[in-house]
């Protein structure tokens, strides 16, 4: 693996990018960061080539070959890599009921949120609604485990914590404590946070809320 | 061995039950299939896919298992010994067949149910071109996949043909319905030969709905689609 050369295409504050920075720190990858800072306005034509159908962020680039998707990303990583700190269980049940949480994480959880900051009015509150019921459906499939996958953090916990540098802005926006309707979600946040991997790899939730702002007022949001 | 410690909650005319079906035949594994009646789920339903009460559910030694193509890769890794790999053996193979899977669910499935459920002439024409340059975006990957072999996965069906033939049956009923060309000979030929040799598969055949057979369903089945969807 001396020769590999790995690229992540990213921007800072996406939590889907977050997820192959966690997963590339874990497994200790040395890779070239790429920020895409036009992400908003003007896509790099590096992005353009690497993910000519859907042009979005993050793009793994691994020997010049483009991995597309963040959670295929990660499967990637975990199947490359596959002799340090493995990410998914080796029982074929347990590797399914990840990636089904995986999978729920995006259908849900990233669509409501979206509506917490991106609306107002009825459908900001709709959208805070169902955010909250995937947090509790999720804080029941923890249970009491430490992780989602048990005793080891692993791949639903790096599918999900990146969420969490966005929470600020949520709360916010959306008039909640997470702490207050969550608890257990956010007890298994913060020990998360307390990896390495993670730590480094989310931004400040302020800095988070910033970027909102910005959004929302080019949005006409605000 | 294999005793009927399988079993699969579907419906006979559902696109995304037929993926593990044809898994499940791939891998040459006995199973029990329950049909479930869309009416009313059944209580083994509710109990057994909790989070979105939908078929298609594989339940395999009293643990379930849901989400379609979730399901297809569970097959893959738990009968790893039985059958030809249904995912290619290479990782980045492999990231290209979950991306194209992911594409055919994310974003050509919805557009195509679009077009499945449109009604009159102008809405079928609109709704028709989203889904035929989702084709043409398929053309490509199926050069890119199959490398001049017959199928997505190579000589024998893999992931992405499994993701995308399920198909064919509902492809063929919204072609006569709406009077449209899905998989055109000159436009799309390499997908067109693919849809052929798919359908005629062994593993395939028993459990792709014979398309006047579909049609007849589709009549009851397509206003309840629409029902849905505007709700």
């Amino acid at each position: 693996m001396a020769n590999d050369e790995v690229i992540l295409l990213d921007f800072w504050a996406s939590m889907f990018g977050m997820r192959l920075r966690i997963a590339l720190a874990e497994k200790e990858i040395k890779y070239e960061y790429k920020e895409e800072e036009g992400l908003i306005t003007n896509k790099s034509s590096l992005l353009l080539e690497m993910n000519p159908i859907h042009k979005k962020v993050p793009v793994l680039i691994h020997n010049g070959k483009p991995i597309c998707e963040s959670i295929i990303g990660v499967e990637y990583i975990e199947e490359v890599w596959k002799d340090k700190a493995p990410l998914l269980p080796s029982d074929p049940y347990e590797r399914a009921q990840a990636r089904f949480w995986a999978d729920y994480i995006d259908k849900k959880l990233y669509v409501s949120s979206r509506k917490i900051w991106g609306t107002k009015g009825e459908e900001q509150e709709a959208g805070k609604k169902d955010f909250i019921e995937v947090l509790k459906v999720l804080e029941g499939e923890l249970g009491e485990k430490p992780y989602f996958g048990g005793d080891n953090f692993g791949f639903v916990d790096i599918a999900l914590i990146g969420f969490y540098s966005w929470f600020y802005a949520y709360e916010t926006y959306g008039n909640f404590s997470t702490e207050a309707e969550c608890p257990k979600f956010v007890a298994w946040a913060k020990r998360c946070m307390q990896r390495d991997s993670v730590a480094k790899s989310l931004p400040d939730q302020h800095k988070v809320f910033e970027f909102i702002q910005m959004l929302r007022q080019k949005f006409g949001i605000e | 061995m294999a005793e009927n410690d399988v079993k699969l909650l579907g419906s006979w005319p559902s696109t995304f039950v037929m993926r593990p079906r044809i898994a499940l035949n791939v891998k040459s594994v006995c199973y029990d299939f329950l049909e479930e009646q869309l009416s009313s789920k059944s209580d083994l339903l509710l109990k057994s896919n909790p989070v979105y009460k939908k078929i298609p559910v594989l339940i395999h030694d009293g643990k379930s298992i849901c989400e379609s193509l979730n399901i297809v890769q569970y097959i893959d890794e738990k009968w790893t010994n039985s059958g030809p790999s249904i995912l290619p053996l290479d990782p980045y193979d492999r990231a290209i067949a979950r991306f194209w899977a992911c594409y055919i669910d994310d974003k050509w499935f919805p557009i195509f149910r679009c077009l499945a459920v449109a009604q009159g002439e102008d809405a079928i024409k609109a709704a028709l071109e989203p889904v035929f340059n989702g084709l043409v975006l398929l053309e490509d990957a199926f050069k890119n996949c199959s490398k001049g072999k017959k199928f997505f996965g190579g000589d024998k069906i893999g992931y992405v043909d499994i993701a995308l033939g399920c198909f064919l049956g509902w492809m063929r009923v919204t072609e006569k319905m709406n009077n449209v060309t899905l998989l055109d000979e000159a436009k799309t030929p390499g997908l067109y030969k693919w849809a052929e040799d798919f359908c005629a598969d062994s593993s395939v055949k028993d459990v792709m709905p014979e398309t006047n057979k579909l049609a007849e369903a589709a009549k009851d089945l397509i206003p309840k689609i629409r029902a849905n969807a505007s709700s």
